[in-house]
């Protein structure tokens, strides 16, 4: 019975896998196409996103037949609903690599305004704390899920840091920049999105480890932090 | 807090074999409380020691204190027929009495030496509507109890538990012998009882314990291991062990 069960838990453990796998392929594409201008690798992102929805309906549905048919108690339970909101998080995180893809097809034919610095960087970082989630998610890691968590002002400040370069430097100055001053605009705010989303999943992960709840509750985490 | 059943340190042997080893829980009036944890771990020794049943086992004897409203259950002067009459219970295989529906719940106030033939009529009808039954039978309660269902019949047996006015119902797995739909009336029936009496019930189905109890203990080698809110219990328990035992990693 239970050798069943565990079974079905693995096999949702590798789908939940390759729905992070995919998310942050697209993040990293959707950066690789707007540093190198290229619309198609752009435009692949935004065709591959209908995969990673049919991927996130799979393990949906796998969740709630798990749910229905073994009735999970305890660290099952907590496992099979912390994957249910992990899969909306990735899918959430894939529809803004998509959007990223959308502005990038949309710049590709305009001069470049200017060379491409901390964008790059916030990708990095939101690409690490994607994958540090998982990371934390597979292997049941409470330690890298809390510095997942800490990882998000930085990501804050980079983001303002473009936002307010972007801004005051271009946009302000040059109405002619406007065009291409907010595609870069959004870019930024979906990557900083991204980062929120795997905050998401490192608190969920918190959850399904311990069942302590940290979410709308940073105080906390840091006083924690602190002490460690 | 109203506790109703205290147990302080409470063990039980059967001769040289300790069964339950220690085991303190309070237990709070008007609460379902659900006791699970593999066969052989205590909970259906602990059950019966509550009302007594295993006084009629040679070679059975208890050490530290139970206790019904802060009053002793094993005090020598107890009265054990008083005390059975206000500590109910209900088995898991349904056992009426080869008589009519209307006698089987009459049996108790009769054998107390009840007479009033009102008072019984009264009693009968009212037990049977408290257990979730009147309507199924009002109309043939001189029929013999065996020609109704495995479902009726457990209802049945609460009914005629009801009958002598207990404060505690004790109820070793009441529904592992009946179907779904049967099941279903049991616990809903349950859940109206616990706001007149304190139940307290041995289940092997985590799922029925989960739904029906207000707390859950858990047992395990004659010790009380965790005892907890209910959805505590089922959703983040505080031992590993309970854990595993829950998710059925053993047991």
């Amino acid at each position: 019975m239970r050798r069943h069960f565990d079974e079905d838990l693995k096999g949702l453990n590798m789908d939940i896998i390759k729905m992070a796998t995919l998310a942050e392929e697209a993040i990293f594409k959707s950066i690789e196409a707007l540093k190198n201008r290229d619309r198609g690798l752009a435009e692949s992102v935004v065709l591959g996103d209908a995969k990673i929805n049919d991927l996130e309906l799979l393990i949906e549905e796998k969740i709630i037949d798990l749910l229905a048919l073994r009735q999970p108690l305890a660290r099952d339970l907590r496992f099979l609903t912390t994957g249910m909101k992990i899969n909306a998080e990735l899918e959430r995180i894939a529809d803004l690599a998509s959007n990223i893809a959308r502005m990038v097809i949309e710049l590709v034919d305009k001069p470049i305004l200017k060379p491409l610095i901390d964008i790059p960087k916030l990708s990095d970082v939101a690409i690490k704390m994607v994958k540090d989630s998982i990371d934390a998610f597979v292997d049941s890691d409470e330690k890298l899920a809390k510095e997942v968590m800490l990882y998000d002002s930085r990501a804050n400040a980079l983001r303002n840091l473009i936002q307010e370069e972007l801004i005051n430097d271009y946009m302000s100055k040059d109405a002619s920049t406007v065009t291409r001053g907010i595609p870069l605009l959004l870019i930024t705010r979906s990557l900083e999105r991204i980062c929120d989303h795997a905050t998401n999943i490192a608190e969920n992960v918190v959850y399904m480890i311990n069942a302590k709840v940290l979410r709308h509750n940073y105080q906390y985490l840091e006083n924690d932090a602190d002490k460690e | 807090m109203n506790i109703k059943i205290k147990s302080e340190n409470f063990s039980f042997y059967y001769d040289e074999v300790k069964a339950l080893k220690n085991v303190s829980m309070d237990i709070i009036k008007n609460k379902v409380i659900g006791i699970i944890g593999p066969s052989g771990c205590g909970k259906s020794t602990f059950l019966r020691s509550i009302n007594r049943m295993n006084d009629l086992i040679q070679g059975a004897r208890c050490e530290g204190t139970l206790m019904i409203d802060g009053k002793d259950i094993y005090a020598p002067d107890i009265d054990v027929v008083r005390i059975r009459r206000q500590i109910g219970m209900v088995f898991q295989k349904s056992n009426p009495f080869p008589k009519s529906i209307f006698d089987n719940v009459a049996y108790g106030l009769r054998i107390n030496g009840v007479k009033d033939k009102d008072y019984i009529h009264h009693k009968v009808e009212k037990s049977l509507k408290d257990a979730a039954l009147w309507s199924e039978v009002e109309n043939r309660l001189s029929k013999s109890a065996f020609d109704l269902s495995g479902g009726q019949q457990q209802r049945l047996c609460i009914a005629r538990a009801l009958a002598v006015e207990p404060e505690v119902l004790l109820m070793d797995e009441p529904a592992s012998a009946l179907d779904p739909s049967s099941t279903l009336k049991i616990e809903e029936l349950i859940q109206e009882l616990k706001k007149k009496y304190t139940i307290i019930i041995v289940t092997h189905n985590m799922q029925q314990a989960a739904r029906i109890s207000d707390y859950t203990a858990f047992f395990m080698t004659g010790e009380l291991l965790e005892y907890d809110i209910t959805s505590k219990i089922f959703t983040k328990p505080s031992k590993k062990i309970t854990e595993d035992y829950i998710t059925g990693r053993f047991g």
